[in-house]
């Protein structure tokens, strides 16, 4: 387990996202699907970018997923993993693997859902073992 | 309607500094723009177009004609980070071609070293309202660790090794030995990448390309004014442009847009590849040399690996001579952008103005390949085949 967590910077929220970052104050993995093509997408639009359809509504994810891929940023004073992780609802979402060694991580490995703080934003989404 | 045939590329200029603390930012975008017009054998006053990117000073045309004096009838203000200027010569191609400019100037400077600049291991403060910034800046994204998952997830779904990328670095400093102006002139070896400190996994330090300070320019000439000229006669071809993104969470990071701006190119040139003597290709890192080269068909997706390795980038060594200048990787990636050097070295080639040691014999058509912003997230991708006439 890394003992020093990197200092997460704050997300800039806007009214098109707010629902996200209020969703994950709530401990909730927020995400966008689009009323007219059915497709989720991610990062959440007012306008789905498949269709173009402005019908898009929140709904909550399962916060499961795999590693798509990751890279540890090792020349830094904290080292980190940034990764994609594929949520089981289809989309691929950037985030950080935290709570395990960082030279445990694989790729196909499964993840699921924990809110981090940020330096004086709302929470954010990262993920650990499952 | 086709560029082919209705443009030149009459001067090109790399600046020869590397570290330019003693110079404005405006200044180097001027010196590297009369490089290239002494180099084309024109003037200032011959120019009626003008292009240029993020890394122009203030308004960047405005601003920059304002500073040379230029009287303009065209501009152009592309912005996809360091493929802009491969972009740009394809539009300059196009704006020459419709009789809306008929010498065109193409300007690239910065100063990133000057500044301190941390280019690549600390996250860029994104910019203002970008959509994608509450999503990814909160994750620590920096150049070096989105390219990192780019290669990671190529090494894991492919079998790409770290000793196949280190050859595309061993070749690139093959070439830069002989470029006296290069930031790195030593040799590597295999083992020299492999056993450099690791950045961001995969990715070793070298892996990743200098940062330098200085700039470069391109004139693009309609045909009249080319034949006037006493250069030899470097024809633009065929250009393609494309942007590649997350496609709305379809995130697949196995490839760049080099797929598409690719055969565009290629298709508008009419040649093969197996018509191409050189390539210059964006090295911001190995891994978008050979994603790109995949990308561009000069091997089968995931094949990649194998056509880098074994010194086959090497000029009179290998089958596909690359980035003879040694490149982003060894020589220079001015203001964290390589795409203007790119298409310096390829015209260089095709002049028969490399340096002996790495020019290719009868380089009559080479390719030259920008990819700017990142491989993890999006990215402008252009690509432009020039020939000798
Ligand atoms: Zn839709």
């Amino acid at each position: 387990m890394s003992t020093v967590e990197r200092k997460y910077p704050a997300p800039a929220v806007n009214p098109e996202i707010k629902p996200f970052f209020d969703a994950a104050a709530e401990g909730k993995l927020a995400l966008k699907k689009c009323a007219a093509c059915g497709q989720i997408h991610h990062y959440p639009r007012a306008i789905c970018p498949f269709c173009g359809s402005e019908r898009t509504e929140w709904i909550s994810a399962s916060g499961r997923g795999t590693i798509y891929s990751f890279s540890v940023m090792r020349r830094v004073p904290v080292p980190y993993a940034i990764a994609y992780v594929t949520l089981e609802e289809g989309v691929t979402m950037m985030t950080n693997i935290v709570d395990c060694s960082l030279d445990a991580i694989r790729i196909g490995q499964r993840v699921k859902v924990v809110f981090k703080p940020t330096d004086g934003g709302p929470p954010v989404p990262m993920f650990g073992p499952a | 309607m086709t560029i082919k045939g209705k443009a030149y590329i009459a001067g090109v200029y790399e600046h020869p500094t590397r570290n330019a603390d003693d110079k404005s930012l405006a200044q180097l975008h001027a010196e590297s723009a009369m490089g290239a017009l002494a180099d084309a054998g024109l003037t200032k006053d011959d120019v009626d177009g003008y292009f240029c990117a993020g890394d122009a000073p203030g308004l960047g045309p405005l601003s920059m004609a304002d500073y040379m004096g230029l009287k303009l009838r065209h501009m152009d203000t592309t912005e996809t980070g360091g493929s802009s200027y491969v972009i740009h010569v394809g539009h300059a191609a196009e704006a020459i071609a419709l009789g809306r400019c008929s010498v065109a100037l193409i300007t690239l400077a910065g100063r990133p070293r000057a500044e301190g600049m941390a280019t690549g291991t600390v996250p860029r403060a994104p910019v203002a309202a970008s959509p994608d910034a509450p999503f990814e800046y909160p994750y620590g994204p920096t150049v070096a660790n989105q390219y990192g998952m780019a290669a990671m997830r190529h090494m894991h779904q492919y079998g790409t090794t770290s000793a196949q990328l280190a050859w595309i670095k061993v070749a690139a400093s093959q070439h830069a030995q002989h470029n006296p102006n290069a930031l790195l002139r030593e040799v590597v070896t295999v083992e020299d990448v492999i056993n450099s400190p690791m950045i961001a996994d995969p990715l070793h330090r070298l892996d990743c390309c200098v940062i330098t300070d200085g700039g470069g320019a391109i004139v693009v000439a309609k045909p009249e004014i080319a034949r006037s000229l006493k250069r030899p006669l470097v024809n633009v071809l065929g250009a393609g442009e494309a942007p590649k993104h997350q496609m709305g969470g379809k995130v697949d990071l196995t490839y760049s847009g080099a797929v598409w701006s690719g055969p565009a190119a290629f298709a508008e040139a009419g040649v093969s590849h197996a018509d191409i003597k050189y390539v210059s290709i964006y090295d911001s890192f190995t891994i978008t040399v050979l994603i790109t080269l995949e990308d561009l068909g000069f091997a089968a997706k995931g094949q990649g690996g194998k056509l880098v390795a074994d010194g086959n980038l090497i000029s009179g060594v290998g089958k596909l001579p690359f980035n003879t200048d040694g490149g982003g990787l060894c020589n220079n990636h001015p203001a964290n952008r390589g795409g203007l050097t790119k298409v310096v070295e390829a015209v260089r080639q095709l002049r028969g103005e490399a340096h002996p040691k790495v020019q290719v014999k009868n380089c009559d058509i080479a390719l030259a390949h920008g990819t700017g912003g990142s491989l993890g997230t999006r990215h402008g991708s252009a690509t432009v085949i020039m020939g000798r006439e």
